[in-house]
């Protein structure tokens, strides 16, 4: 039984943290708190559905397709509704980025309308997996898989490669990396295109896992990915991987112990916690204010 | 080499810059000497393009320059060592010299900027796979200054390199930047220590709120009575 829930909340919190990741990048980049990034994810899951109901894809390539549109996507919205306000308070920027975040869900609502979507049969072959007395199914094992992959391909780019280094750069001094000849506009488009294709890979996976997309999907799980985010200490890509997976084994067990009419509180009374008692997180870092 | 001519800078509502004009010539070293406020860091911003002109012009080896976004203005070969040193706390020594050399992209030549620059601060090689942070005042300001050299910079702005520094620190950081001078750098030095600027300097200008208000030979204005009297401490 243990064993069973402990998977199940991996699986979940692995989805937590694929979204979480971008919050966090882009909080580290630009101090900015990406609302409409939960619709990024909504928007993933959407293209990943169409590419496997309607061009009849195979799931895995439904979902790279699925990455590279939001990829743009995410470009795009900073393109257009965060750059000039790069500069202004970020207050501003907020609203602006809930302002995305209503548009996209609305415009998804016009387009496929307000029932939630299933994949169609046979979209992931499913076999159950008989572990002790656990039953894990194949698509737990293939989330965690994935989440796990993606997160070490983020983590090689941020660490090895030039434009990861320069992430790096941009995040800790701004004007610093400017000096250096980095186009600091380049690297945050780059890290608006990484947390976008890792929520659309959410959000296939997630529409996978619960059969269903819908156009307000991005809303609760946007909110969730954001208390991991916070939970492992924001700016921090580790933080969000950790805060991720403890969020969802929480939950799970929450669920699994008889709460589960609290199942989405769970997510907000730990984010109010760190708030008032870790406002830096688990692995997140004092911010020093710059002289 | 560079011609900076009758520049105003605005911060807002508050005029950093009235009107600054000021040359460096190949080979030189300039030095930038005035109050905190004068508007020094000022100038250097505006030069790397990280602080907007509102009026004037900037002018590098005979191209014009003030509108120019910083990434461009290093390739075209000025880097500059900002105040306060502004190493990347959480990277490696190695890491910040590389973020230095990011406009390059020729392996061999990025190569041999780096041993340039450990063989200019040898106590760098030692501490190569350091996060930057652990270092002392001293060595992050020898990373900021081999950051900057990482880019092969034919000139070289250096915001207050003594900043911070003890006393027998400061004479080193200045023999060195003679040496990088000596080695074909052009350099255009901020600095509130007037008399090591001085020192080391072919030419400065004196700045008081925003405008040059003395200038000419290093030599001559360090004998300057007013001078003396107002940076030396005399």
């Amino acid at each position: 039984m243990f064993l069973q829930q402990l998977i199940n909340g991996i699986a979940l919190g692995s989805t937590y943290a694929l979204i979480a990741l971008g919050y966090t990048m882009v909080y580290g980049i630009i101090t900015l708190i990406n609302f409409a990034h939960g619709e990024i994810f909504m928007v993933g899951a959407f293209i990943g559905l169409l590419m496997v109901s309607v061009f009849k894809l195979n799931i895995f390539i439904a979902m790279a397709l699925a990455m590279c549109v939001c990829m743009v996507l995410g470009v795009v919205i900073e393109l257009i509704a965060y750059r000039r306000l790069r500069r202004s308070s970020r207050l501003s920027a907020l609203i602006s980025a809930i302002g995305v975040s209503i548009f996209l869900s609305s415009l998804a609502l016009m387009v496929f309308g307000a029932d939630a979507k299933g994949f169609p049969e046979g979209a992931f072959p499913l076999h159950q997996i008989h572990i002790g007395n656990a039953d894990i199914s194949t698509l737990q094992l293939t989330i965690i898989g994935i989440a796990a992959f993606l997160m070490l391909g983020l983590e090689f780019i941020v660490q090895k490669t030039k434009i990861g280094k320069a992430m790096r750069a941009t995040s800790e001094d701004y004007a610093a990396a400017a000096l250096m000849g980095i186009n600091v506009n380049r690297v945050i488009s780059f890290t608006f295109a990484l947390g976008s294709a890792l929520a659309a890979a959410g959000g296939v996976l997630v529409g996978l896992l619960y059969n269903a997309v819908s156009f307000n999907m991005g809303l609760m799980a946007g909110l969730k990915a954001f208390a991991a985010a916070v939970l492992g200490g924001i700016g921090s890509i580790p933080g969000a991987m950790l805060g991720g997976v403890l969020l969802g084994v929480t939950e799970i067990f929450g669920v699994a112990i008889g709460y589960s009419s609290y199942r989405d509180a769970i997510a907000f009374a730990i984010l109010v916690l760190v708030l008032l008692f870790k406002p830096t997180g688990l692995l997140g870092q004092k911010i020093q204010k710059k002289v | 080499m560079l011609v900076v001519e009758d520049l105003f800078v605005n911060y807002k509502a508050i005029k950093a810059l009235n009107g600054v004009s000021c040359q460096v010539q190949q080979g030189e070293i300039v030095a930038l000497i005035g109050a905190n406020g004068a508007g020094k860091t000022t100038i250097l911003n505006t030069i790397s393009g990280i602080v907007p002109a509102a009026s004037g012009k900037i002018s590098f080896e005979g191209k014009d320059i003030t509108d120019i976004p910083p990434h461009e203005i290093v390739r075209m070969g000025i880097s500059q060592v900002p105040e306060g040193r502004r190493v990347f706390s959480k990277m490696s020594v190695l890491e910040n010299l590389e973020m230095g050399a990011f406009v390059r992209n020729d392996k061999k030549g990025i190569q041999e900027a780096m041993e340039h620059v450990f063989q200019l601060f040898p106590r760098l090689a030692e501490r190569r796979k350091q996060l930057a942070k652990t270092l002392s005042g001293g060595e992050q300001q020898m990373l900021a200054m081999g950051r900057a050299l990482m880019s092969n910079p034919r000139l070289l702005l250096l915001d207050e390199p003594s900043m911070g520094l003890a006393p027998m620190l400061v004479e080193k950081i200045f023999e060195i930047i003679q040496e990088i001078n000596a080695s074909g750098t052009t350099i255009m030095l901020v600095e509130q220590n007037a008399h090591m600027a001085l020192s080391i300097a072919s030419r400065a200008y004196v700045l008081e709120t925003g405008t040059v208000v003395l200038q000419g030979n290093a030599a001559e204005l360090a004998a300057d009575p007013e001078v003396r009297k107002a940076y030396l401490g005399e």
